[in-house]
Protein backbone atom coordinates (compact mmCIF):
# COMPACT_ATOMS: atom_id res chain seq x y z
CA UNK A 1 0.00 0.00 0.00
CA UNK A 2 1.26 3.42 -1.19
CA UNK A 3 2.23 6.16 1.19
CA UNK A 4 -0.46 8.31 -0.78
CA UNK A 5 -3.06 6.05 -0.45
CA UNK A 6 -2.65 5.40 3.70
CA UNK A 7 -2.67 9.14 3.77
CA UNK A 8 -6.18 8.64 1.92
CA UNK A 9 -7.38 6.56 4.17
CA UNK A 10 -6.25 7.91 7.31
CA UNK A 11 -8.15 11.42 5.63
CA UNK A 12 -11.03 9.37 5.11
CA UNK A 13 -11.06 7.85 9.06
CA UNK A 14 -10.51 11.10 10.78
CA UNK A 15 -11.97 14.10 9.39
CA UNK A 16 -15.07 12.85 6.84
CA UNK A 17 -16.10 9.21 8.69
CA UNK A 18 -19.08 9.91 10.98
CA UNK A 19 -19.17 13.65 9.95
CA UNK A 20 -16.44 14.30 12.41
CA UNK A 21 -15.50 17.43 10.22
CA UNK A 22 -19.23 18.81 11.12
CA UNK A 23 -17.37 18.16 14.70
CA UNK A 24 -14.71 20.75 13.69
CA UNK A 25 -16.87 23.16 12.11
CA UNK A 26 -19.34 23.20 15.30
CA UNK A 27 -16.19 23.82 17.39
CA UNK A 28 -15.04 26.84 15.45
CA UNK A 29 -18.79 28.28 16.10
CA UNK A 30 -18.09 27.90 19.66
CA UNK A 31 -14.41 29.27 19.49
CA UNK A 32 -15.53 32.16 17.30
CA UNK A 33 -19.00 32.70 19.50
CA UNK A 34 -16.68 33.04 23.23
CA UNK A 35 -14.11 35.13 21.17
CA UNK A 36 -16.52 37.44 19.66
CA UNK A 37 -19.10 38.11 22.73
CA UNK A 38 -15.29 38.57 24.78
CA UNK A 39 -14.04 40.69 22.29
CA UNK A 40 -17.33 43.19 23.09
CA UNK A 41 -17.20 42.67 26.74
CA UNK A 42 -13.09 43.63 26.53
CA UNK A 43 -13.76 46.42 24.48
CA UNK A 44 -16.41 48.14 26.89
CA UNK A 45 -15.25 47.16 30.41
CA UNK A 46 -11.38 47.80 29.15
CA UNK A 47 -12.36 51.32 28.29
CA UNK A 48 -14.20 51.78 31.74
CA UNK A 49 -10.85 50.21 33.50
CA UNK A 50 -8.39 53.01 31.49
CA UNK A 51 -10.56 55.71 32.30
CA UNK A 52 -10.79 55.12 35.94
CA UNK A 53 -7.00 54.58 35.71
CA UNK A 54 -6.55 57.70 34.59
CA UNK A 55 -9.09 59.70 36.68
CA UNK A 56 -8.20 62.57 38.73
CA UNK A 57 -10.75 61.24 41.55
CA UNK A 58 -8.96 61.87 44.64
CA UNK A 59 -9.52 60.91 48.84
CA UNK A 60 -7.65 63.06 50.96
CA UNK A 61 -4.29 63.97 50.15
CA UNK A 62 -3.13 61.74 47.67
CA UNK A 63 -5.45 58.17 47.69
CA UNK A 64 -6.55 58.25 44.25
CA UNK A 65 -9.24 55.33 44.57
CA UNK A 66 -10.54 54.99 41.09
CA UNK A 67 -6.47 54.40 40.08
CA UNK A 68 -6.33 52.25 43.00
CA UNK A 69 -9.33 49.55 41.84
CA UNK A 70 -7.92 49.57 38.64
CA UNK A 71 -4.53 49.15 38.28
CA UNK A 72 -5.08 46.18 41.08
CA UNK A 73 -7.66 44.62 39.15
CA UNK A 74 -4.86 44.51 35.54
CA UNK A 75 -2.18 43.59 37.89
CA UNK A 76 -4.23 40.29 39.01
CA UNK A 77 -5.27 39.46 35.71
CA UNK A 78 -2.25 39.79 34.21
CA UNK A 79 -0.02 38.04 36.25
CA UNK A 80 -2.09 35.13 36.80
CA UNK A 81 -2.77 32.29 33.62
CA UNK A 82 -5.81 32.84 31.62
CA UNK A 83 -6.90 28.86 32.48
CA UNK A 84 -6.20 29.57 36.03
CA UNK A 85 -8.57 32.34 35.86
CA UNK A 86 -10.99 30.23 33.75
CA UNK A 87 -11.17 27.58 35.69
CA UNK A 88 -11.51 29.78 39.18
CA UNK A 89 -14.49 31.10 37.38
CA UNK A 90 -15.97 27.58 36.67
CA UNK A 91 -15.46 25.86 39.44
CA UNK A 92 -15.44 28.21 42.57
CA UNK A 93 -16.90 31.77 41.83
CA UNK A 94 -19.65 30.59 39.08
CA UNK A 95 -19.64 26.73 40.17
CA UNK A 96 -23.41 27.39 42.02
CA UNK A 97 -24.89 29.49 39.25
CA UNK A 98 -26.88 27.99 36.20
CA UNK A 99 -25.11 29.73 33.71
CA UNK A 100 -24.11 27.61 30.65
CA UNK A 101 -20.18 27.02 29.83
CA UNK A 102 -20.21 28.78 26.85
CA UNK A 103 -21.43 32.06 28.88
CA UNK A 104 -18.79 31.05 32.12
CA UNK A 105 -16.21 31.21 29.33
CA UNK A 106 -17.06 34.46 27.38
CA UNK A 107 -17.19 36.16 31.17
CA UNK A 108 -14.08 34.62 31.97
CA UNK A 109 -11.82 35.39 28.64
CA UNK A 110 -14.25 39.25 28.76
CA UNK A 111 -12.65 39.69 31.97
CA UNK A 112 -9.62 39.10 30.79
CA UNK A 113 -9.24 41.22 27.92
CA UNK A 114 -10.57 43.98 29.23
CA UNK A 115 -7.27 44.05 31.10
CA UNK A 116 -5.09 43.82 28.06
CA UNK A 117 -7.55 46.18 25.83
CA UNK A 118 -7.48 48.80 29.16
CA UNK A 119 -3.78 49.37 28.74
CA UNK A 120 -4.11 50.27 25.16
CA UNK A 121 -6.90 52.20 25.27
CA UNK A 122 -4.90 53.98 28.24
CA UNK A 123 -2.19 54.20 25.52
CA UNK A 124 -4.31 55.67 22.97
CA UNK A 125 -5.93 58.28 25.56
CA UNK A 126 -2.33 59.43 26.59
CA UNK A 127 -1.25 59.74 22.99
CA UNK A 128 -3.45 62.60 21.78
CA UNK A 129 -1.56 65.77 22.33
CA UNK A 130 -2.34 67.36 25.41
CA UNK A 131 -2.84 70.84 23.69
CA UNK A 132 -6.26 68.78 22.80
CA UNK A 133 -7.94 68.25 25.90
CA UNK A 134 -6.64 72.24 26.99
CA UNK A 135 -8.53 73.62 23.92
CA UNK A 136 -11.48 71.60 25.13
CA UNK A 137 -11.29 72.85 28.58
CA UNK A 138 -10.49 76.15 27.55
CA UNK A 139 -13.98 76.60 25.56
CA UNK A 140 -16.07 75.44 28.55
CA UNK A 141 -16.61 71.93 28.07
CA UNK A 142 -16.08 69.59 31.21
CA UNK A 143 -13.64 66.93 31.64
CA UNK A 144 -15.75 64.30 30.76
CA UNK A 145 -17.38 66.25 27.55
CA UNK A 146 -13.76 67.12 26.54
CA UNK A 147 -13.02 63.40 26.88
CA UNK A 148 -16.21 61.91 25.03
CA UNK A 149 -16.31 64.99 21.90
CA UNK A 150 -12.48 65.86 21.70
CA UNK A 151 -9.76 63.14 23.19
CA UNK A 152 -11.71 59.98 22.37
CA UNK A 153 -12.98 60.12 18.88
CA UNK A 154 -8.98 60.57 18.01
CA UNK A 155 -8.16 58.07 20.12
CA UNK A 156 -10.12 55.52 18.53
CA UNK A 157 -8.01 55.94 15.38
CA UNK A 158 -4.87 55.35 17.34
CA UNK A 159 -5.90 52.11 19.08
CA UNK A 160 -7.54 50.36 16.26
CA UNK A 161 -4.31 48.38 15.27
CA UNK A 162 -3.32 47.05 18.41
CA UNK A 163 -7.62 45.90 19.22
CA UNK A 164 -7.01 44.09 16.28
CA UNK A 165 -4.28 42.35 17.34
CA UNK A 166 -5.78 41.79 20.56
CA UNK A 167 -8.70 39.62 19.15
CA UNK A 168 -6.28 37.89 17.50
CA UNK A 169 -4.78 36.81 20.74
CA UNK A 170 -7.80 36.48 22.45
CA UNK A 171 -9.30 34.12 19.45
CA UNK A 172 -6.32 31.97 19.79
CA UNK A 173 -6.23 31.65 23.19
CA UNK A 174 -9.75 30.79 23.84
CA UNK A 175 -8.30 26.92 22.70
CA UNK A 176 -7.83 26.39 26.85
CA UNK A 177 -12.20 26.08 26.99
CA UNK A 178 -11.64 22.64 26.74
CA UNK A 179 -10.48 22.56 30.61
CA UNK A 180 -14.08 23.33 31.47
CA UNK A 181 -15.46 20.71 29.52
CA UNK A 182 -16.08 23.05 26.12
CA UNK A 183 -16.33 21.53 22.63
CA UNK A 184 -14.49 24.78 21.19
CA UNK A 185 -12.24 23.56 17.84
CA UNK A 186 -9.22 22.48 20.28
CA UNK A 187 -11.07 20.14 21.99
CA UNK A 188 -12.75 18.57 19.31
CA UNK A 189 -9.33 18.14 17.03
CA UNK A 190 -8.41 16.38 20.25
CA UNK A 191 -11.82 14.69 20.87
CA UNK A 192 -11.29 12.96 17.16
CA UNK A 193 -7.88 12.14 18.28
CA UNK A 194 -9.12 10.25 21.25
CA UNK A 195 -11.16 8.10 19.34
CA UNK A 196 -9.24 7.21 16.34
CA UNK A 197 -6.14 7.15 18.06
CA UNK A 198 -4.12 9.02 15.12
CA UNK A 199 -3.38 13.03 15.88
CA UNK A 200 -1.84 13.88 12.54
CA UNK A 201 -4.79 15.12 10.67
CA UNK A 202 -7.06 16.30 13.37
CA UNK A 203 -4.69 18.02 15.20
CA UNK A 204 -3.06 19.53 11.60
CA UNK A 205 -6.68 20.42 10.83
CA UNK A 206 -7.21 22.16 13.71
CA UNK A 207 -4.35 24.60 13.16
CA UNK A 208 -4.79 24.81 9.48
CA UNK A 209 -8.44 26.28 10.48
CA UNK A 210 -7.16 28.68 13.40
CA UNK A 211 -4.84 29.47 10.69
CA UNK A 212 -7.15 30.40 7.91
CA UNK A 213 -9.31 32.45 9.97
CA UNK A 214 -6.43 34.34 11.06
CA UNK A 215 -5.37 35.30 7.89
CA UNK A 216 -8.45 36.20 7.13
CA UNK A 217 -8.87 38.54 10.00
CA UNK A 218 -5.49 40.03 9.22
CA UNK A 219 -6.30 40.98 5.60
CA UNK A 220 -9.80 42.72 6.41
CA UNK A 221 -8.40 44.29 9.76
CA UNK A 222 -5.87 45.86 7.46
CA UNK A 223 -8.03 46.96 4.99
CA UNK A 224 -10.52 48.83 7.52
CA UNK A 225 -7.17 49.82 8.58
CA UNK A 226 -5.83 51.65 5.01
CA UNK A 227 -9.55 52.84 5.28
CA UNK A 228 -8.84 54.76 8.57
CA UNK A 229 -5.90 56.15 7.63
CA UNK A 230 -7.18 57.76 4.25
CA UNK A 231 -7.95 60.89 5.41
CA UNK A 232 -5.14 61.32 7.98
CA UNK A 233 -3.14 62.31 4.67
CA UNK A 234 -0.18 59.82 5.38
CA UNK A 235 1.08 57.82 2.59
CA UNK A 236 2.22 54.94 4.26
CA UNK B 1 -23.80 109.62 25.30
CA UNK B 2 -20.60 110.60 27.78
CA UNK B 3 -18.10 107.83 28.26
CA UNK B 4 -18.72 105.78 31.42
CA UNK B 5 -16.33 107.76 34.18
CA UNK B 6 -15.12 104.35 35.85
CA UNK B 7 -13.69 101.89 34.12
CA UNK B 8 -14.95 98.52 35.03
CA UNK B 9 -11.95 95.85 35.94
CA UNK B 10 -12.51 92.68 34.37
CA UNK B 11 -9.92 90.42 35.78
CA UNK B 12 -8.00 91.46 39.07
CA UNK B 13 -5.07 88.54 40.39
CA UNK B 14 -3.58 89.40 43.87
CA UNK B 15 -0.52 88.07 44.89
CA UNK B 16 -0.46 85.08 42.49
CA UNK B 17 1.39 82.23 42.81
CA UNK B 18 2.51 79.40 40.86
CA UNK B 19 4.81 76.67 42.18
CA UNK B 20 5.43 73.70 39.78
CA UNK B 21 7.01 71.32 42.48
CA UNK B 22 10.41 72.61 44.04
CA UNK B 23 10.03 75.90 41.02
CA UNK B 24 8.94 78.73 42.24
CA UNK B 25 7.16 80.44 38.78
CA UNK B 26 4.88 82.90 39.50
CA UNK B 27 5.98 84.86 42.87
CA UNK B 28 2.97 86.67 43.75
CA UNK B 29 1.40 88.85 40.65
CA UNK B 30 -0.57 91.69 41.39
CA UNK B 31 -3.00 93.08 38.30
CA UNK B 32 -5.83 94.30 37.19
CA UNK B 33 -7.18 93.94 33.26
CA UNK B 34 -10.54 97.10 32.63
CA UNK B 35 -12.90 96.30 30.25
CA UNK B 36 -11.89 96.79 26.63
CA UNK B 37 -8.02 97.31 27.72
CA UNK B 38 -5.06 95.24 25.72
CA UNK B 39 -2.40 94.16 27.81
CA UNK B 40 0.82 92.62 26.54
CA UNK B 41 2.99 90.57 28.55
CA UNK B 42 6.74 90.56 27.08
CA UNK B 43 9.64 88.80 28.72
CA UNK B 44 12.26 86.12 28.32
CA UNK B 45 11.30 82.64 27.81
CA UNK B 46 11.10 80.86 31.58
CA UNK B 47 9.78 84.14 32.99
CA UNK B 48 6.57 82.91 33.83
CA UNK B 49 4.16 84.91 31.29
CA UNK B 50 2.82 81.79 29.55
CA UNK B 51 1.88 80.41 33.06
CA UNK B 52 0.17 83.71 34.30
CA UNK B 53 -1.75 83.79 30.93
CA UNK B 54 -2.61 80.28 31.65
CA UNK B 55 -3.66 80.59 35.31
CA UNK B 56 -6.08 83.24 33.92
CA UNK B 57 -8.63 80.65 32.97
CA UNK B 58 -6.96 78.30 35.67
CA UNK B 59 -5.66 75.65 33.13
CA UNK B 60 -2.56 76.03 35.52
CA UNK B 61 -4.08 75.67 39.40
CA UNK B 62 -2.42 78.45 41.00
CA UNK B 63 -1.11 77.40 43.89
CA UNK B 64 -1.73 80.55 46.25
CA UNK B 65 -3.27 84.18 45.61
CA UNK B 66 -6.97 84.98 44.17
CA UNK B 67 -8.07 85.51 40.37
CA UNK B 68 -11.34 88.08 40.78
CA UNK B 69 -13.38 87.61 37.20
CA UNK B 70 -16.23 90.09 36.76
CA UNK B 71 -15.84 90.44 40.32
CA UNK B 72 -16.21 86.28 41.65
CA UNK B 73 -13.37 85.12 42.63
CA UNK B 74 -13.08 81.73 40.54
CA UNK B 75 -10.01 80.18 42.80
CA UNK B 76 -12.60 79.45 45.24
CA UNK B 77 -13.67 76.11 45.57
CA UNK B 78 -17.27 76.01 45.15
CA UNK B 79 -16.58 78.03 41.82
CA UNK B 80 -17.56 76.52 38.13
CA UNK B 81 -14.25 76.93 36.43
CA UNK B 82 -16.31 75.37 33.08
CA UNK B 83 -18.90 78.34 33.73
CA UNK B 84 -16.57 80.82 33.80
CA UNK B 85 -14.64 79.77 31.04
CA UNK B 86 -17.11 80.27 28.52
CA UNK B 87 -16.19 83.89 28.86
CA UNK B 88 -12.97 83.23 28.28
CA UNK B 89 -11.76 82.68 24.61
CA UNK B 90 -8.00 81.42 24.67
CA UNK B 91 -5.29 80.71 21.73
CA UNK B 92 -3.07 78.56 21.69
CA UNK B 93 0.71 78.75 20.18
CA UNK B 94 -0.15 75.37 18.54
CA UNK B 95 -3.30 75.93 17.20
CA UNK B 96 -4.97 73.04 19.14
CA UNK B 97 -7.97 72.83 16.35
CA UNK B 98 -9.70 69.26 16.57
CA UNK B 99 -8.19 67.63 13.86
CA UNK B 100 -11.29 65.33 13.69
CA UNK B 101 -13.94 68.27 13.01
CA UNK B 102 -13.91 70.64 10.27
CA UNK B 103 -13.55 73.96 10.42
CA UNK B 104 -17.76 74.38 10.86
CA UNK B 105 -17.74 71.81 13.10
CA UNK B 106 -14.81 73.19 15.19
CA UNK B 107 -15.97 76.14 15.72
CA UNK B 108 -20.15 75.13 16.82
CA UNK B 109 -18.88 72.30 19.00
CA UNK B 110 -18.82 74.24 22.40
CA UNK B 111 -21.59 76.56 21.66
CA UNK B 112 -23.92 74.26 21.04
CA UNK B 113 -22.99 71.72 23.24
CA UNK B 114 -22.90 74.49 25.94
CA UNK B 115 -26.04 75.48 25.33
CA UNK B 116 -24.78 79.10 24.53
CA UNK B 117 -26.76 79.44 21.23
CA UNK B 118 -28.73 77.03 19.03
CA UNK B 119 -26.67 74.83 16.28
CA UNK B 120 -28.55 77.03 13.76
CA UNK B 121 -27.48 80.51 15.36
CA UNK B 122 -23.95 79.08 15.98
CA UNK B 123 -23.85 77.84 12.46
CA UNK B 124 -24.50 81.34 10.94
CA UNK B 125 -22.34 83.06 13.33
CA UNK B 126 -19.45 80.79 12.66
CA UNK B 127 -20.21 80.93 8.95
CA UNK B 128 -20.01 85.24 9.34
CA UNK B 129 -16.92 85.04 11.06
CA UNK B 130 -15.49 83.37 8.34
CA UNK B 131 -16.91 85.01 5.66
CA UNK B 132 -15.44 88.27 7.46
CA UNK B 133 -11.94 86.54 7.11
CA UNK B 134 -12.32 85.42 4.08
CA UNK B 135 -12.45 81.49 4.75
CA UNK B 136 -15.49 80.86 4.13
CA UNK B 137 -14.95 78.38 1.50
CA UNK B 138 -12.52 76.49 4.25
CA UNK B 139 -16.01 75.76 6.54
CA UNK B 140 -16.22 72.01 5.10
CA UNK B 141 -12.58 71.14 5.57
CA UNK B 142 -10.39 69.53 7.90
CA UNK B 143 -7.73 71.47 9.67
CA UNK B 144 -4.95 69.54 8.17
CA UNK B 145 -5.97 70.36 4.45
CA UNK B 146 -5.00 74.58 6.05
CA UNK B 147 -2.33 76.42 6.54
CA UNK B 148 -0.69 77.20 9.59
CA UNK B 149 -1.94 81.08 9.15
CA UNK B 150 -5.57 79.85 8.64
CA UNK B 151 -5.91 77.24 11.35
CA UNK B 152 -4.43 79.74 13.96
CA UNK B 153 -7.04 82.43 12.51
CA UNK B 154 -9.63 79.56 12.61
CA UNK B 155 -8.62 78.92 16.10
CA UNK B 156 -9.24 82.75 17.04
CA UNK B 157 -12.57 82.11 15.35
CA UNK B 158 -13.78 79.31 17.42
CA UNK B 159 -13.10 81.01 20.57
CA UNK B 160 -15.20 84.24 19.63
CA UNK B 161 -17.91 81.99 18.74
CA UNK B 162 -18.81 81.63 22.19
CA UNK B 163 -18.82 85.58 22.53
CA UNK B 164 -16.12 85.69 25.26
CA UNK B 165 -15.63 88.87 27.14
CA UNK B 166 -11.78 88.24 27.18
CA UNK B 167 -9.38 86.72 24.77
CA UNK B 168 -6.32 85.25 25.67
CA UNK B 169 -3.25 84.70 23.13
CA UNK B 170 -0.59 82.43 24.05
CA UNK B 171 2.28 83.04 21.89
CA UNK B 172 -0.09 83.32 19.16
CA UNK B 173 2.37 83.56 16.08
CA UNK B 174 5.68 81.54 17.70
CA UNK B 175 4.31 78.50 15.85
CA UNK B 176 3.97 80.35 12.23
CA UNK B 177 6.03 80.22 9.31
CA UNK B 178 7.31 83.91 8.86
CA UNK B 179 5.20 84.75 6.08
CA UNK B 180 2.20 83.64 8.37
CA UNK B 181 2.28 86.04 11.09
CA UNK B 182 1.06 88.91 9.09
CA UNK B 183 -2.23 87.47 8.88
CA UNK B 184 -2.74 86.29 12.41
CA UNK B 185 -1.76 89.67 13.99
CA UNK B 186 -4.26 91.52 11.07
CA UNK B 187 -7.41 89.52 12.63
CA UNK B 188 -6.29 90.28 16.17
CA UNK B 189 -5.97 94.07 15.10
CA UNK B 190 -9.89 93.67 14.24
CA UNK B 191 -10.36 92.46 17.71
CA UNK B 192 -8.66 95.59 19.25
CA UNK B 193 -10.56 97.97 16.74
CA UNK B 194 -14.12 95.57 17.93
CA UNK B 195 -12.40 96.82 21.26
CA UNK B 196 -12.44 93.19 22.84
CA UNK B 197 -10.63 92.97 26.05
CA UNK B 198 -7.09 90.98 25.37
CA UNK B 199 -4.38 89.34 27.39
CA UNK B 200 -1.23 88.60 24.63
CA UNK B 201 1.98 86.92 25.90
CA UNK B 202 3.83 87.53 22.92
CA UNK B 203 7.16 88.24 21.07
CA UNK B 204 6.09 90.44 18.36
CA UNK B 205 7.62 93.39 20.03
CA UNK B 206 6.47 95.52 16.99
CA UNK B 207 2.66 94.34 17.62
CA UNK B 208 3.08 95.02 21.32
CA UNK B 209 3.97 98.32 20.79
CA UNK B 210 1.26 99.38 18.41
CA UNK B 211 -1.69 97.62 20.31
CA UNK B 212 -0.84 97.50 23.73
CA UNK B 213 -2.50 99.21 26.13
CA UNK B 214 -0.08 98.77 28.75
CA UNK B 215 3.55 96.07 28.49
CA UNK B 216 3.90 93.90 31.17
CA UNK B 217 7.68 92.98 31.23
CA UNK B 218 8.07 89.29 33.35
CA UNK B 219 11.23 88.08 34.45
CA UNK B 220 11.38 85.44 36.99
CA UNK B 221 8.02 85.02 38.28
CA UNK B 222 7.48 88.78 38.87
CA UNK B 223 6.34 91.61 36.79
CA UNK B 224 9.04 93.64 36.48
CA UNK B 225 7.92 96.37 35.21
CA UNK B 226 4.47 97.89 33.67
CA UNK B 227 3.92 101.06 31.30
CA UNK B 228 2.52 102.22 28.19
CA UNK B 229 3.91 100.66 25.05
CA UNK B 230 5.59 104.31 24.45
CA UNK B 231 7.30 104.60 28.01
CA UNK B 232 8.26 101.25 27.97
CA UNK B 233 10.10 100.61 24.86
CA UNK B 234 11.56 104.05 24.64
CA UNK B 235 12.43 104.55 27.97
CA UNK B 236 12.36 101.08 30.51
CA UNK B 237 13.21 102.24 33.73
CA UNK B 238 14.96 98.93 35.20
CA UNK B 239 17.95 97.70 34.18
CA UNK B 240 16.48 94.18 33.08
CA UNK B 241 14.12 95.70 31.10
CA UNK B 242 16.52 97.47 28.95
CA UNK B 243 18.81 94.91 28.83
CA UNK B 244 15.90 92.30 27.57
CA UNK B 245 14.80 95.18 25.16
CA UNK B 246 17.79 95.25 23.21
CA UNK B 247 18.35 91.62 22.86
CA UNK B 248 15.18 91.80 21.33
CA UNK B 249 14.96 95.03 19.41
Amino acid sequence: MGFLEQLSRDFQNNIIAGDRYMMLLRGLGTTLLIALCAAIIGIVLGSVIALMRLSNFRLGKRFYPFRAISSFYVDVIRGTPMVVQLMIMYYIILAASSLSKEVIAIISFGLNSAAYTSEIVRGGILAVDKGQSEAGRSLGLSASQTMLLVVLPQSVRIVIPSLFNEFIMLLKETSVVGFIGLMDLTKAGDFIRSRTYAAFFPLLSVAVIYFVIVSILTRVFARIERGLRKGDGRTI
Amino acid sequence: MAEPFEESTLIETIDLQKHFGSLHVLRGINQQVKRGEKVVVIGPSGSGKSTFLRCLNLLEEPTGGTILFEGADITAKHTDINRVRRKMGMVFQQFNLFPHMTVLQNMVLAPVRLKVMPRPEAEEKAMGLLTRIGLKEKADQYPRALSGGQQQRIAILRALNMNPDIMLFDEPTSALDPEMVGEVLDLMRQLVNDGMTMVVVTHEMGFAREVGDRILFMDEGLIVEEAPPAQLFAAPRKERTQRFLEKVL
